[in-house]
């Protein structure tokens, strides 16, 4: 129970954890989750923190969901936006995050266009760092919020087979799940046309990942099936012949989801192209858990919050509850 | 063309007690070298010196000619924040190095007859070593048309590339190979496909995957590789490529070399050394292009460099600002500079395990390069200039700084055996160990 669950001081990618604090941080987001589905959504937590959004690449939901969990702690929020910062007066990212620093924000929660920019930031501030989505590279929260809601539904990962279909080559979400899915046990099948899987997947995941480029192939018998966003410009770079081709070849309908096991599961990490990589009847049938990512997301991203503080939510005497009504504790 | 010497050492230098290593001479003994006036005079025990002449004590250290690095970027004109020629030369005689062949990546890029006066005399003006400029292979460095290639030659260039980026018009690079053949001037390539590379930062493979980052896959070199050795069976042009990655690479140039091409090549110290793994945590400073390899291709790269494959190590010293470095590891521009720690890097991680014998070492570094490019250097036999390097090859530093007026090294902190103690052009000593953070010393250009 002990072992491994060394609290860290950023949240960098989901590769970094072990299976224990992943757990650690799974199992902490379900009181965080009842906290604010009551009447009363905010627990006094994080009062007096400050959380800075640092946004450097356009999102609503993630966002957002970060705002909605910082506030619901109690924390203060900050929002910075890469279009109306000195960003646009040619700040470099590094003394951007200075700033913040100067400013004694506690947390600046990341999203940027590069892979490793929260790397960056994080070795050279003393706030923690959160990667909100960097790049191609991870995406930890949504990788969290996606095993959460998996195991909310389905009760565990371990042994479960799950089937990611889509642009893996270019994905954070995708490589975020890689992690948490294989470290939580789970059989991962990848399915993408052979220009949008990126080499050395089985070098780095082994046996717990199966590559194909058909997707009746990769959906038949899955318990889960997490489709990922398809970014429209790829096909300017001849990743694919046509937007058409690659939603008849490739995108998930009815028919293909009938393939998998009748209780299967079918995510988006959101926004959807509906008509491209799923059909608008999957997307809104009984299967579909998009919006229960959506509520997952804001208490993986409280979990998140409160886990890099380094106090104890599930240990001792006090229920979880009472710990996050005890403001006094981390201030 | 000989950089002018404004001020060679003048009078006598006794070099004494020494182990003289010139792989052109066969010699690796203790012995004594007698300078006069910039030149080397004579070598030997019993040397017919008055009693007043005066001495340098080299007992326990090796004396050997300076080493000539095929391939530096100055960064003058355009990239005066990051080097100099002022700089980078210092940088070149506090690594030992008296002979540097000089990249036409600048801004403008050198694609005409002045550039290559203006490297030249400013080298002149402010030049601690010798510098040997290069021009573009076509005007402005854009792939399209020709350089004035037979007037750079005529004023100094001793060689043409594109360095920075490919020629991936076959038609003109043959025509490159051709036309250069009157002038007797080399053509250098970079040697990678741009469309293969894209927007690759990194070797491509289940490191770039877990990073989130573009790869660069080995096929962008050696494809290069293989036509640029194609069009040199064409044409008969003297060819020779430049910091090579690949374990491939090494094998084509075996065959055209069997093939008796007129091909050659170099290879760097960060890619007989390092992996892609040094890009871990996307470390910037070893973010460079061709990129760091895989342990097979380090091993290729050490058997092709001993067996002669790979002809020469040549550093691609590539000064960056610490504020470009300090980027997103994809923003970050290519490059690691490598004047000051090329010496001991190849003393530590090939000489010391038995790669090398420190002779092979000076032939890789000095002789070989300056016979490659018609450099008059790579030698201490007597009428020769006295560009000299004593190093002792057990002492041990570690590097925390370095001379270059950039600091973008994956090597910053290693502790390394091999210490240059003392630099000599022209008889005149550029670098002193001991006198490293003392006062400059003059130009002997």
């Amino acid at each position: 129970m002990k072992k491994d669950t060394a609290r860290l001081k950023d949240l960098l990618g989901l590769e970094y954890l072990s299976r224990a604090q992943i757990e650690e941080l799974l199992d902490q987001a379900k009181p965080m989750k009842q906290l604010f589905t009551r009447s009363v959504k905010k627990a006094p937590a994080l009062r007096g923190k400050t959380v800075a959004l640092v946004f450097f690449e356009p999102s609503t939901r993630t966002r957002t969901s970060f705002e909605l969990a910082a506030k619901r702690l109690s924390a203060d929020t900050l929002n910075i936006a890469a279009s109306t910062s000195s960003v646009q007066k040619g700040e470099s990212l590094i003394d951007t995050a200075k700033t913040l620093d100067a400013m004694k924000v506690d947390y600046i929660v990341l999203r940027h266009s590069a892979s490793g920019a929260p790397h960056l930031v994080a070795r050279e501030v003393k706030a923690r760092v959160i990667n909100a989505g960097d790049g191609s590279h991870e995406h930890p929260t949504q990788g969290l919020l996606d095993a959460f809601t998996i195991i909310e539904k389905k009760g565990k990962i371990d042994g479960l087979k799950v089937a990611i279909l889509g642009d893996v080559a270019h994905s954070r979400v995708a490589r975020s799940n890689l992690w948490v899915l294989t470290k939580l046990g789970a059989h991962v099948t990848v399915c993408a046309p052979e220009t949008l899987i990126p080499p050395g997947l089985k070098e780095i995941f082994g046996s717990h990942v199966t590559i194909t480029s058909h997707v009746d192939e990769a959906v038949k018998d899955a318990d889960v099936i997490n489709v990922l966003r398809l970014q429209v410009e790829r096909q300017k770079e001849n990743l694919m012949p046509s937007i058409r081709e690659y939603a008849e070849l490739f995108g998930l309908n009815l028919s293909r989801l009938a393939l998998a096991k009748r209780d299967c599961i079918v995510l988006h990490p959101g926004p959807m192209n509906r008509g491209v990589e799923i059909t608008s009847e999957v997307a809104d049938s009984h299967q579909s858990v998009v919006l229960d990512q959506v509520t997952n997301g804001i208490a993986i991203r409280m979990s998140v919050l409160y886990w890099l503080t380094g106090h104890p939510l599930l240990d001792g005497g006090a229920t979880a509850e009472q710990t996050l009504t005890q403001s006094e504790k981390l201030s | 063309m000989i950089p002018v010497i404004k001020n060679p050492h003048r009078g006598r230098l006794l070099i004494k007690g020494g182990r003289v290593i010139d792989p052109r001479q066969n010699l690796d003994q203790v012995t004594n070298i007698l300078i006069e006036n910039g030149k080397v005079l004579s070598i030997g025990h019993h040397l017919d010196t008055p009693a007043n002449t005066p001495t340098l004590d080299a007992t326990n250290s090796v004396v050997a000619p300076g080493l000539v690095d095929v391939h530096v970027h100055l960064r003058e004109p355009g990239g005066e924040a990051k080097e100099t020629i002022a700089t980078g030369t210092r940088a070149a005689a506090a690594g030992g190095v008296t002979s540097v062949v000089s990249m036409p990546n600048t801004n403008p890029p050198m694609d005409n007859v002045a550039d290559i006066q203006f490297v030249i005399s400013r080298a002149a003006q402010e030049g601690m070593v010798r510098v040997y400029p290069t021009g573009t292979i076509s005007k402005g460095r854009l792939g399209q048309e020709l350089s004035e290639i037979g007037a750079m030659a005529s004023v100094g260039c001793v060689a043409i590339t594109d360095d920075g980026s490919e020629v991936m018009n076959s038609q003109l690079f043959r025509r490159a190979l051709e036309y250069t053949k009157t002038f007797n001037l080399i053509v250098m390539d970079h040697c990678e496909d741009v469309n293969l590379m894209g927007d690759g930062v990194m070797n491509d493979g289940a490191l770039a995957t877990r990073l989130g980052l573009a790869g660069i896959p080995r096929q962008a070199e050696y494809t290069m590789v293989a036509r640029n050795i194609a069009l040199a069976e064409l044409t008969g042009g003297r060819l020779h490529l430049t910091h090579m990655s690949v374990k491939e690479s090494v094998e084509l140039i075996r065959q055209a070399k069997a093939k008796g091409l007129h091909v050659t090549a170099d290879v760097t110290p960060h890619h007989l050394i390092l992996t892609e793994e040094a890009v871990q945590e996307y470390k910037s400073n070893a973010k460079v292009n061709p990129p760091l390899r895989t342990m097979e291709d380090v091993t290729a790269l050490r058997k092709g460099l001993k067996e002669g494959v790979l002809d020469c190590v040549a550093s691609d010293h590539a000064p960056h600002t610490q504020s470009e470095k300090l980027q997103e590891f994809s923003n970050a521009p290519f490059g690691l500079i490598g004047l000051e720690t090329m010496l001991p890097l190849i003393i530590t991680e090939l000489v010391k395990p038995g790669y090398l014998t420190l002779s092979e070492m000076i032939l890789r570094m000095s002789d070989l390069p300056a016979r490659l490019f018609n450099l008059p250097a790579g030698t201490l036999e007597p009428g020769s200039n006295a560009d000299i390097v004593i190093f002792d090859p057990e002492a041990k530093q570690t590097f925390t700084h370095f001379v270059s007026r950039s600091q973008n090294s994956p090597f910053l902190g290693w502790q390394l055996n091999g210490v240059v103690e003392r630099t000599l052009v022209g008889g005149q000593t550029v670098y002193e160990r001991s006198a490293a953070s003392a006062k400059p010393h003059p130009s002997p250009l």
